[in-house]
């Protein structure tokens, strides 16, 4: 397979023609940055696993306590899944804006993609809240336990993310679109979207397979 | 305003703590004044401390590594003379909650503080070396992980003298660690240092997978690396793979124990089982974490002075992977007794026994390498071959111990214990001792002691079999681990000979700081002036001792295996070194003192943690992610090193290559 065929076919990058076997030396910067911010975004994906693997298996250890069929509202997460889904599409948009230097609309989008993590957010604070009230907080049972860390620690990832588009929102505006700046957009976009797939998960696992009659 | 820190918490009342601290104090303050008197602040500062060189960085970690080497063996002598003593009506001198402290912090330092920035820094100071580039992917964040080490190794050790450490072994297994048994703060300095400690390994593991996957000088592709690279990347995967379950692991029993939740508590639907499992899960991959680039390092070892190319390269490179692979299979081989069943047992027990292929294979390819070969016995050497011997005995021993039936009646024995410390001393201390010999002379321009070195070299081979041969045979008798007090005295002996080869690694390592002093006074003896102080086959080689600050002037250009190693035939062959290249600027990243402050406020945040003074936990945290903001706002990031310096460099390097190639060719 040539260098173009497998950058059409995306086993490479496009614009690179260094198939992995080094004839070109070093990479450049705008690779091995984002490179490198995968390999974290697949080492945090590694640490959800562990906390999956924690809830599958302590998922029905209610001890005596409220099941997930008693706790968990579908109609509530819907509206969470479609903030956390569209606030990455938007994300996307921020990112087209960055590529082509309008600052307007790059600091627009951010906005956007932030108000929707905060929507989301805000949405898991009142589930975890009214949780609590009724006497199903994460000391009830190791299932509440499971439950609140593993959904927590995605809530903590969003927060961690609101924290991070702000200040990239706060440096495009005082440093306008440096090259090492528009890297970091594009780690921080990675990062987002890396949240929307564990946050397919926990829908998945967590609320449908644990709201199934 | 303090949370539960109190004066109680120096230990008055223990003589042993109290005075230990008081003297590392003394000794640490002093060595601050000494350093002041000589005018030493800002070089230390400016060329190590904020340094994001990679070769800095590493000396960094093997300084880190050789003190904690004291400090854990500090600990072992404690308990050998413990065990020694302790026997029928002696009760010894170290009542039960100190002595389980001291077993906790020998195993938590010697693995997380002494071996893994050992290798760490061997890592840090030879892959880019060997892989003919500059620096590592992200500079800045390899200082940032060394100073995350050091700030777990720094809570670790300040438990000695404020408040107590953990006593429930090196990995806290609940429900012992949970706060209803342990409700002291010794869990909490174990849990939080690792965790401080584990993010910088994994900051390392994704810097040097990009680095060894991405920067690469021109031709050096994959079946080119040397083998340490590869055994090094291996490593980095797993730590990638494998640091994450941990650090999950260590979340949720603090979770357990500060907010009170039941992932692994005896009650509420608590499974402590489901802890044995995660960490696990980390915990055999990380032997190979260590192990890996052990093998690597001897394998450039052998192969150097051989005088040949590594027999079988692409089976080593496969038998690597292999490893890699297969050691996130066997986990449950620690548990056996769990009761799984006997067909889980018996697939991890297989699995378990099929590691030891690829490892075999890797021992038949070093041996078919000195086969033939014309063999320097230099000190590297002697400790590849006492490995070859050593680990094989222990690799046995850990068949046995895959077979369930076995481990069901050996489990939780010094029969055990005896297994591990024969892999990890025979794999990972010698092949630290044998690369830290061996790359010497490139870090610091001279070669260590080479008696003394060999002197060294005896003392952890036949104190190690001395030590822990005794505890197989206890094993068998029925020993099982961790014993303050010894019931039968008959196991006297056993114990006697044990304590003699505890000592005789003590003069081991007493020596090794005689030759490391020696060697500095008299290091005009032994000059590496050439950079190529072995005869060696790999890029590290090519450039001075100590290497300039951007290691190549230009980035060599790769043909072959054995980059090095062709392009001296090569120059030999027609008497003269290769084109004078045409130099450029070099642009190099800035010093940054991001990492040293980074982990201050890391450290403030995790003592405050440890003693739930909530306030200061959340000002470290706010300067740790204002250092952040602050370092991504500058506005210089490189500094340039002009074509004219670098030539200069460059041509005092082609001088001394010259005269030694006049040596090697001229007529005999």
């Amino acid at each position: 397979m040539s260098a173009t065929e497998a950058a059409a076919i995306g086993l490479t990058h496009g614009s690179s023609e260094d198939t992995g076997l080094g004839h070109r030396g070093p990479e450049s910067k705008s690779i091995v940055v984002p490179y490198g911010f995968w390999l974290f975004v697949l080492s945090d994906i590694v640490l959800f696993s562990a906390l999956f693997a924690t809830y599958a298996a302590l998922s029905h250890a209610t001890d005596g306590g409220p099941t997930s069929n008693e706790l968990f509202d579908r109609t509530l997460v819907a509206v969470e899944t479609l903030a956390l889904l569209v606030s990455s599409f938007i994300c996307g948009l921020a990112m087209i804006a960055a590529k082509r230097r309008n600052m307007a609309w790059t600091q627009i989008w951010l906005l956007v993609t932030g108000l929707l993590g905060a929507v989301f957010l805000a949405i898991e604070l009142y589930e975890f809240g009214h949780m609590i009230h009724i006497g199903a907080g994460p000391q009830r049972s190791a299932f509440l336990s499971s439950f609140f860390t593993l959904v927590g620690c995605h809530g903590a990832h969003v927060t961690a993310g609101l924290l991070w588009i702000g200040t990239m929102m706060a440096q495009v505006w005082a440093k306008g679109f440096r090259p090492e700046i528009v890297r970091r957009l594009l780690c921080l976009s990675i990062f987002w979207h890396a949240l929307d797939i564990i946050w397919v998960a926990i829908f998945t696992i967590v609320y449908l397979i644990g709201t199934l009659p | 305003m303090l949370g539960k820190l109190t004066w109680h918490a120096i230990p008055f009342d223990q003589p042993i703590p109290l005075i230990t601290s008081l003297i590392v104090i003394l000794i640490i303050g002093a060595i601050g004044i000494w350093v002041w008197r000589k005018g030493w602040w800002p070089y230390l500062w400016n060329e190590y401390i904020t340094s994001t060189d990679h070769k800095r960085i590493g000396i960094m970690y093997i300084v880190l590594a050789l003190v904690m080497l004291v400090r854990g063996f500090a600990d072992a002598l404690m308990m050998r003379a413990q065990q020694s003593l302790a026997i029928g009506a002696s009760q010894g001198y170290l009542p039960p909650e100190h002595y389980d402290q001291i077993f906790s912090a020998h195993g938590t330092i010697m693995i997380f503080f002494m071996a893994m920035p050992f290798i760490i820094g061997l890592m840090n100071f030879v892959v880019p070396l060997q892989l003919g580039v500059r620096d590592v992917a992200f500079p800045t964040m390899n200082n940032v992980s060394f100073w995350l080490t050091a700030s777990g190794a720094l809570l670790v050790n300040l438990s000695l003298f404020i408040g107590e450490f953990s006593r429930t072994g090196w990995l806290a297994f609940p429900p012992l660690s949970e706060k209803a048994f342990s409700p002291g703060v010794g869990v909490d300095y174990y849990l939080v240092a690792l965790q401080i400690s584990g993010v910088g390994t994994v900051l390392t593991a994704v810097n040097f997978v990009t680095t060894i996957l991405k920067v690469r000088a021109p031709g050096m592709s994959y079946m080119r690396m040397p083998v340490f690279t590869w055994t090094s990347l291996a490593a980095n995967l797993l730590i990638l793979a494998a640091f994450p379950v941990l650090t999950a692991t260590y979340a949720m029993l603090m979770l357990d124990r500060y907010l009170g939740f039941h992932f692994f508590t005896n009650n509420g639907g608590g499974n402590s089982m489901l802890y044995m499992n995660l960490i696990w899960v980390w915990g055999h991959p990380e032997v190979y974490i260590l192990a890996l680039p052990s093998f690597g390092i001897f394998s450039e070892v052998v192969s150097t002075f051989s005088g040949k190319p590594l027999f079988g390269y692409r089976s080593m490179v496969y038998a690597t992977l292999a490893i890699c692979i297969i050691s996130f299979m066997v986990w449950l081989h620690h548990f056996f007794t769990m009761g799984a069943g006997a067909d889980v047992n018996a697939l991890f027990g297989i699995a378990s026994m099929i590691i030891a292929v690829p490892t075999g294979v890797k021992i038949f390819n070093w041996l078919f390498t000195m086969y033939g070969g014309r063999v320097r016995f230099t000190v590297p050497m002697y400790y590849a071959i006492g490995f070859m011997l050593t680990f094989v005995i222990g690799g046995l021993t850990g068949v046995l111990l895959a077979m369930p039936p076995v481990d069901f009646i050996v489990h939780n024995s010094l029969f055990l214990v005896a297994h591990f410390h024969n892999v990890i001393i025979g794999a990972v201390v010698f092949g630290v001792m044998a690369g830290y010999t061996y790359w010497f002379p490139k870090a610091l321009g001279f070669t260590l002691d080479e008696r003394l070195g060999k002197m060294i070299f005896w003392c952890w081979f036949i104190g190690f079999y001395l030590a822990w041969f005794p505890e197989y045979a206890l094993g068998f008798m029925g020993a099982t681990r961790r014993l303050q007090h010894i019931a039968d005295p008959s196991w006297k002996p056993y114990l006697d000979v044990a304590m003699i080869g505890a000592l005789v690694i003590l003069a081991g390592i007493v020596l090794t700081v005689v030759q490391l002093l020696y060697s500095i006074k008299t290091r005009d003896r032994r000059l590496d002036l050439t950079g190529d102080p072995w005869d060696g086959r790999t890029l590290e080689w090519l450039t001075l001792s100590p290497p300039p600050h951007f290691n190549f002037a230009v980035l060599p250009d790769v043909h072959g295996e054995e980059a090095y190693w062709t392009r001296k035939l090569t120059a030999i062959r027609e008497e003269k070194l290769i084109e004078e290249p045409k130099y450029e600027d070099i642009e190099m990243p800035v010093n940054t003192p991001t990492g040293v402050i980074c982990a201050f406020f890391a450290s403030l945040t995790g003592f405050a943690v440890i003693w739930y003074i909530w306030w200061l936990a959340i000002l470290g945290l706010i300067g740790a992610f204002a250092v952040l903001v602050w370092y991504a706002w500058r506005d210089e990031h490189e500094h340039i090193i002009p074509a004219a310096e670098v030539a200069e460099l460059e041509r005092e390097r082609r001088r001394v290559r010259a005269e030694l190639l006049k040596t090697l060719t001229a007529p005999a």
